[in-house]
């Protein structure tokens, strides 16, 4: 292969898994945006996710789409439930208590994946697993393919939702401003339930196409920390700096396995997220925010 | 309930509040100190443990609970302390002189992270000590020429003036001497005008900076002090660890020591140290409960981390001062005990209030 058939395979590679990250950092902005709870438990989301779909698939037997759309109804409905019983309680309480409370979440969801499928990796198979095409040299799996379709359809989705329905223009009213939400017979909290439902659905679809280029394993929730690097690069707190940042760590991480030395594709991620945070804190596309005094 | 009426201005900054206060813990230190003599060598290996903990506990709780900083790192400080522990020993360094000495330098390492805290914090700090935790444990790893990457490192016995301090009595001592020393030392440095300031810090920047304080100065120097208390707790880890691998610094060491000041309470060094002890023992305890647990249950791996996660949830929402704060309800309690209202620390309602700035 020439260096430049190596530059667009890597490019390529960097905006499939790009896209997995910019997912799974759209549902943790949403969250964000609604109910300012980080959520540090959406990459458990994506191991439920994963692993739900191995059992769906490979033990029950289920085709690829159908347990696609099961995982994604079945962990919305978690994630609604979640906010709606737990989430929702300390409303009020500083952003740390937030923090805390999503990784005590995270913890318990791992420990029950954990206790009921055991803790080795697995693996399942899709359509497109192994199969791919070559154009002008470079492989272009399917499976990249589809993670991209699916990724350009969620956002546009996304975006027309917010832009054209009430309630996705209920959502934003209400996280702009609560009580003016509220006034307005915004029915607040099932809103935010619902945008926690949202973003499960998110990191469901991204738990599920994730799993079969990395393996179904507990290890799955690392993702959050990828995505909180693309949250900062991006801007947190912008939903457009969440695929940009989401695409871009992609690409470095894939870029740094191979121009710098040994080692660097695993830090790259978290170096960029220093870096950023020490140069330019509101990212390349966030707002300036002021801490309230 | 007993409320602090003070009548000198020297009543405020007293190390104990109360006579009583010095009867017990006089009493625990005592008990602390006969209690190898009747304690199995295991128990005394687990107290040891539990102690350094403490210890790292204690240095995150200056920095999250008294300068408002939140860290979701410090595993790295304690690596760092570690392996240089263990890098001057191998270097033929005496042990009392390596120590301090590994404390100091990862002090140094923590000011350097500290100074991006000049520009972000709260979510933004947290994601910075996070990632440089990260980055910490896979240095260690590829730096295989100092730390012995991810093989490990044998690390010396500990020795003062040709005495072998490995034994589990005398590591034990060792281990509370370090506590007691630097829970005075914190205790002290809380009560002097830099600990006012950095609570100044904690509650209100824009008040300290209005009050004079030197905001952005102090940041960083509680980030040093954080991690160099942390430093020296690595180091005694070192021992306990006997045989150092970057296995033994990971996230989850991190999201540890959090879940300790959290527990134990924020804005509180005796909730950092109750916070420890209930953290460190929690494992010890489940792999006693498990034999009474069905099969299905009691095999599985996921059991330790799942009640973890359950004690940290329902201490966040049923009781966010942790455990210190239900020590002071119980302490209340006792006090006033025909009189005691139950309404007394009755939560007020709260709503959502946006940290955000609009």
């Amino acid at each position: 292969m020439s260096q430049i058939e190596v530059f667009a395979q890597l490019t390529l590679n960097g905006i499939a898994v790009g896209a997995i990250y910019a997912l799974v950092a759209l549902g943790i902005v949403l969250i964000y945006k609604a109910t300012e709870v980080l959520n540090f438990a959406h990459g458990d989301l994506l191991v439920v996710s994963a692993f739900s779909a191995w059992g769906l698939i490979a033990v029950a037997g289920l085709p690829f789409w159908l347990a696609l759309l099961l995982v994604v109804l079945g962990v919305s409905a978690l994630s609604y439930l979640l906010d709606a019983f737990v989430i929702r309680r300390i409303a009020g309480q500083p952003q740390f208590a937030g923090v805390m409370l999503t990784i005590a979440l995270a913890f318990m969801m791992r420990g029950i994946v954990s206790m009921v499928a055991g803790p080795e990796a697995r693996n399942y198979s899709t359509p497109f697993t192994g199969q791919h095409s070559t154009v002008a040299g470079i492989a272009i799996g399917h499976l990249q393919l589809v993670i991209l379709g699916i990724t350009l359809a969620v956002t546009v989705t996304f975006f027309l939702f917010f832009r054209h329905t009430r309630l996705g223009v209920a959502m934003q009213a209400a996280s702009q401003n609560q009580l003016a939400a509220y006034l307005n017979g915004i029915r607040v909290k099932r809103v935010n339930s619902l945008v926690w439902a949202l973003a499960g659905a998110c990191a469901a679809v991204a738990g599920v196409l994730l799993a079969p280029i990395t393996l179904v394993d507990l290890t799955l929730w690392f993702v959050t920390l990828k995505a909180l690097a693309a949250l900062m690069l991006g801007g947190f707190g912008s939903v457009p700096g969440a695929i940009v940042g989401g695409l871009l760590i992609g690409l470095i991480e894939q870029y740094a396995g191979v121009y710098l030395p040994d080692g660097s594709k695993d830090i790259a991620a978290y170096l960029v997220l220093i870096a950023v945070l020490v140069v330019k804190p509101t990212g390349l596309l966030g707002e300036a925010h002021g801490r309230r005094v | 309930m007993h409320f602090d009426y003070h009548t000198r201005y020297s009543e405020g900054t007293a190390l104990f509040k109360r006579p009583a206060d010095k009867l017990a813990y006089g009493l625990l230190l005592a008990a602390l100190l006969v209690l190898p003599a009747v304690l199995s060598p295991f128990f005394l290996g687990e107290l040891s443990y539990v102690f350094i903990l403490c210890v790292a506990s204690l240095g995150l709780m200056f920095l999250t609970g008294f300068t408002g900083q939140v860290s979701l790192g410090h595993a790295a400080f304690l690596a760092i302390g570690a392996y240089a522990h263990a890098w001057f020993l191998a270097r033929g360094l005496p042990w009392p002189l390596s120590l301090p000495l590994a404390a100091m330098l990862t002090a140094v390492v923590g000011v350097l992270i500290g100074i991006p805290a000049i520009r972000v914090s709260g979510l933004y700090l947290a994601m910075v000590t996070l990632a440089f935790s990260i980055i910490v444990e896979q240095v260690i790893g590829l730096w295989s020429s100092v730390t012995g990457g991810f093989t490990g490192l044998a690390v010396e016995d500990p020795k003062l003036l040709g005495w072998s301090l490995s034994g589990p009595k005398a590591f034990y001592y060792t281990c509370l001497l370090v506590l007691v020393g630097v829970l005075l030392g914190l205790l002290n440095l809380l009560r002097s005008a830099t600990g006012r300031a950095l609570v100044g810090v904690r509650d209100s920047e824009a008040a300290a900076y209005a009050l004079g304080i030197h905001v952005q100065g102090h940041k960083v120097a509680a980030f040093g002090v954080s991690a160099g208390v942390c430093g020296l707790a690595g180091g005694l880890l070192a021992h306990h660890l006997k045989y150092l691998t970057p296995d033994g610094f990971t996230l989850l060491l991190s999201l540890e020591l959090v879940l300790m000041v959290v527990i134990g309470g924020l804005g509180s060094l005796r909730g950092a140290v109750l916070g420890a002890i209930l953290i460190s023992l929690l494992p010890t305890a489940i792999s006693r409960i498990k034999p009474l647990l069905p099969d299905s249950i009691s095999k599985q791996f996921g059991l330790e981390i799942f009640v973890f996660g359950l004690v940290l949830a329902i201490f966040v929402l049923f009781e966010p001062g942790g455990l210190n704060a239900r020590w002071l309800k119980l302490r209340a309690l006792l006090q006033s005990f025909p009189l005691y209202r139950r309404d007394t620390f009755k939560r007020q309602k709260r709503y959502m209030k946006s940290e955000r700035y609009k």
